[in-house]
């Protein structure tokens, strides 16, 4: 089950454009280093063995890191297997700058907080809500826009996205 | 409308056909594809609209209560909400809000434009920059929107290279899409970093929790609401939902209606004032955790980011007036996803900017602009609406559109009406009183009686045919009808028939088929076209319907209120209404059926006569009435003989459905049957045949009219299509395409009559 829902989101996130590695926390550091382009920033994921203690990315950057970054690393709370969708968290850490300046953004999720459908997706907003979370980003591939004529990749947020899914 | 007011609105409609038609018809065409795309392969789309519709019915029943809720909620989240009357109000909350700031940066919201907050900003010594791409594009060529959800649609990039070029005037003059949009991105993402304020509308407000929601593929509404660490919303007062367990539906539907995506590129919901560190881009060295804090909890951010401001505007503007209209109302259910511009022919080949309007354009635009403006800003453009209704299913909230339409005609007509159209036509007046008997006001232009009492015209059509086709054929009655109705001299009129269908009928001795041998029983319900003009149609109707083994009956019955209805001439409409159901009652009552031909008028019983008649009589005529082909369908598949009806041998025919038709989904009886007896069908793709009734003749819309009939011409001319014999199911599509081709056009159930000889 929780097979074909990430093989699911995998091929959701193959016609966005967006390319998925899947590792278990030991190959964590080894497979986010060679996804990245420095300089990278990032915020704390707060996923349980995973970190960006070891990998050569910034946590807290200064608004010029940020500015200069050309990666930005964020925990995914939830993604959304039909659609690709990731579900980005508006915190005090700045998931939501660093997902959006950089032209590449790169999100980790839990393998478990790959969802089906939107459904699934609500059922824990709205729980979430309930409990006093007041923020989240429904992130599907890279910004585009069609306005100059024809369609363009990355605008005003990324150019590239790129998921990592943590096995456990 | 005078004759000079046509000439020029002519005038106008070719010269935006000229620039921008080319570009609206590629973007226009090809998003309207992609959601057809999207929303047929989705199962669940029909569910979510009703239940889009039903969330949003009992959100603006409930609007007063809404209103408070999100008000506690943003101020317990620590952000302000101001209630504005008008514009001027919401404006001037607006220029206190912003105060001394020197710069504010806009994400893309029709709310703000209606309310031409960049213009009072800019007075008030503030920078506004857009940071949507189309919109900025606009706001550098100094240009108004034309499209609800793509405001620059009618520019082509090399229009833009241009446009930059000149304005910027880079160093390597800019040519590809990725050249303008990187310069784009780097040019508006400076502003964005040194802005004070960011300025973002809202698709929906969730009172519950205070959050805004916002849907965009760009992501400069998220910099927007986010950079600068002060964010004003605004947004209509419709925009808001009880909570986010409302919001699923829209976020399924809003990016499929607007442009066949599955699910925008970003779906934004905020609680402002957040969290998120605000970016101070002049001081490079403070790291985010302590960007904004007020101190206190050592950093890793908070809620006390006390330099964050937040502002939610709720706008009235006259949408508390539409709540209490039982006709407009509806009008405050649309989440602004253009799809009802997108699926219009008339908006596909020549764009916004030909309908007018202050704010909002196509489709559902004159709702908006009759609520939110004036019924003088609508007047303008609703005459573009064709009631042709294929934005009806097109609509993710089912909104009946060109009912809208109808009655914003109607209360124009009833209002100080077109002065300069009664005054320049009194030598004409009387002939035209005379032949309206209907329930209009005196201020009703000629035309609009004309068109409007089309049955009376045709009665008189026939009675006195044909001196009647004579006069309507000749030079100089032509050029006096064009004059002073402004019926276009270029466009073939009707030619009545001096028998007319029910008394061929009668003279032929009733139906051959006797009620007493046959299972079923019908009335033909002998619309106006087909009584007075295109009696051939009738009558092969008869015969197919005997053929199949029906008794039928074809009594005199008053026309359906088509006509008048699609001149705004509601009273008028309402009358025809009652008539044609006392008409058929008794044979209802009777156990007969009531067969169609003319599509338009089926939809007339299925639908808008449910705003007419009593609820139970207008149930009870929709579930009676059947379109003919529709109802051979049924008696085939029942067991009557195919055999009867003439075989097709393999005869290529091109088939052209009409709009109103295929909006009741029935189309595919008519391919089946053709298919069914042997007939080769290649069907059309355009949708429109760009007739619909009277707006062909009209001689301001003439050429618009021709032109969105040139994607049927192309069809119907290929090397596949060029030999094939066509059939079309509408009256106004079979005059369109006798215009538009070289050979002539029929009903398909003059192929079926079993006496045709080739
Ligand atoms: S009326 Fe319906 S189709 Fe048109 S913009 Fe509003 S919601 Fe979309």
């Amino acid at each position: 089950m929780a097979t074909e829902t990430v093989a699911t989101f995998e091929s959701s996130l193959d016609e966005l454009g967006v390319g998925m590695t899947r590792t278990d926390p030991e190959g964590f550091d080894d497979a986010l280093a060679a996804i990245i382009d420095e300089p990278a920033v990032g915020v704390p994921l707060r996923i349980d063995g995973v970190s960006l203690d070891d990998v050569p990315v910034t946590v807290d950057p200064t608004t010029a890191q940020l500015e200069s970054a050309r990666t930005g690393v964020t925990p995914v709370g939830t993604a959304v297997a039909t659609y690709g969708t990731l579900a980005i968290e508006s915190s005090a850490a700045g998931d939501e700058p660093v997902s959006l300046f950089p032209e590449c953004h790169v999100a980790v999720v839990r393998e478990v907080d790959v969802v089906w459908g939107l459904d699934e997706a609500f059922a824990r907003l709205d729980e979430e809500f309930d409990a006093g979370r007041d923020s989240v980003v429904f992130a599907t591939g890279a910004s585009a826009t069609a306005d100059m004529g024809e369609m363009v990749e990355g605008v005003h947020g990324p150019t590239a996205v790129h998921v990592v899914v943590i096995e456990s | 409308m005078s004759a000079e007011t046509r000439r020029e609105k002519a005038a106008q409609i070719r010269q935006l056909l000229d620039t921008e038609g080319e570009n609206v018809h590629a973007d226009a065409t090809h998003i309207n594809e992609a959601r057809y795309d999207a929303t047929e392969s989705f199962g669940e789309y029909e569910d979510l609209r009703t239940e889009a519709r039903e969330i949003k019915e009992d959100a603006i029943e409930r609007l007063p209560e809404l209103i408070g809720r999100v008000t506690d909620a943003v101020e317990a989240n620590g952000g302000q909400v101001y209630l504005a009357d008008d514009a001027a109000d919401a404006n001037q909350y607006i220029e206190e809000v912003v105060g001394d700031a020197d710069s504010l940066v806009k994400s893309k919201s029709m709310t703000t434009e209606e309310i031409d907050v960049n213009d009072s900003l800019e007075a008030a010594g503030v920078d506004v920059h857009e940071t949507d791409l189309g919109e900025w594009v606009l706001q550098v060529a100094d240009e108004s929107p034309s499209h609800i959800v793509g405001p620059a649609m009618h520019k082509s990039r090399e229009e833009i290279a241009a446009l930059f070029n000149e304005r910027f005037d880079p160093d390597e003059p800019f040519e590809t899409a990725e050249e303008l949009t990187a310069f784009a991105r780097d040019w508006l993402g400076e502003r964005i970093q040194d802005a004070d304020v960011g300025m973002t509308g809202a698709n929906f407000v969730l009172a519950e929790s205070g959050s805004i929601t916002l849907v965009t593929n760009e992501g400069n509404a998220r910099k927007c609401a986010v950079a600068p660490d002060t964010h004003v919303a605004v947004a209509g007062v419709e925009k808001l939902i009880p909570s986010i367990r409302e919001l699923q539906p829209f976020v399924e539907l809003i990016a499929r209606a607007a442009t066949g995506q599955s699910i925008a590129q970003y779906v934004t919901t905020l609680s402002p004032p957040v969290e998120t560190p605000t970016l101070d881009f002049d001081d490079p060295d403070t790291p985010l955790s302590e960007a904004g804090i007020g101190g206190g909890n050592g950093g890793g951010g908070s809620d006390d980011n006390d330099d964050r401001e937040f502002h939610l505007v709720l706008l009235d503007n006259g949408r508390s007036a539409m709540r209490e209209d039982d006709q407009l109302r509806e009008t405050l259910y649309c989440i602004r996803c253009g799809a009802c511009a997108n699926s219009c022919a008339n908006f596909q080949h020549v764009g916004g900017h030909a309908f007018g309007g202050e704010t909002y354009t196509g489709g559902i635009a004159t709702g908006w602009e009759a609520g939110v403006h004036s019924q003088d800003s609508a007047a303008e453009f609703n005459d573009l609406c064709t009631g042709c209704s294929r934005c009806v299913n097109a609509c993710p909230v089912k909104i009946d559109i060109p009912w809208i339409n109808e009655v914003v005609r109607d209360r124009i007509n009833r209002g100080v009406g077109d002065a300069s159209d009664a005054s320049d036509t009194p030598e004409f007046d009387f002939l035209v009183e005379g032949l309206t008997p209907d329930e209009e006001p005196g201020g009703l232009t000629p035309r609009k009686r004309f068109f409007g009492n089309f049955s009376t015209l045709a009665k008189l059509g026939s009675a006195t045919a044909p001196v009647s086709n004579w006069l309507a054929g000749t030079g100089p009655s032509r050029a006096v009808l064009e004059r002073f109705l402004g019926i276009d001299r270029r466009r073939d009129l009707p030619k009545f028939e001096r028998e007319t269908l029910v008394e061929w009928f009668d003279a032929r001795g009733g139906s051959r088929v006797s009620a007493a041998d046959a299972d079923r029983e019908a009335v033909l319900y002998p619309d106006v076209y087909t009584n007075h003009v295109h009696t051939e149609r009738g009558k092969a109707a008869v015969r197919v319907l005997e053929a199949l083994g029906v008794a039928v009956r074809v009594p005199e019955v008053a026309s359906s209120g088509r006509a008048p209805l699609s001149q705004g001439m509601l009273a008028t409409a309402e009358r025809h209404a009652h008539d044609a159901y006392a008409d058929l009652a008794e044979h209802i009552d009777a156990d007969r059926d009531v067969v169609v031909i003319e599509p338009s008028d089926l939809a007339m019983f299925a639908g808008e006569y449910e705003k007419f008649l009593p609820e139970k009589s207008a149930e009870r005529l929709a579930e009676s009435s059947y379109e003919v082909i529709e109802y051979a369908y049924g008696l085939l598949e029942n067991g009557a003989e195919r055999a009867a009806l003439r075989p097709g041998d393999g005869e290529r025919v091109a088939y052209h459905s009409h709009c109103q038709q295929r909006t009741l989904g029935l189309e595919a009886h008519s391919v089946a049957v053709l298919e069914d007896c042997g007939y080769d069908v290649l069907t059309s793709e355009t949708e429109c045949c760009g007739m619909a009734g009277s707006f062909g003749y009209k001689q301001e819309y003439y050429e618009l009219s021709r032109d969105v009939g040139s994607d049927l011409e192309a069809q119907f001319t290929t090397d596949d299509a060029r030999d094939r014999t066509v059939v079309a199911s509408g009256t106004s599509c079979c005059e369109q395409l006798d215009a538009l081709l070289e050979r002539p056009s029929r009903h398909p159930v003059q192929l079926l009559d079993p006496t045709r000889d080739r």
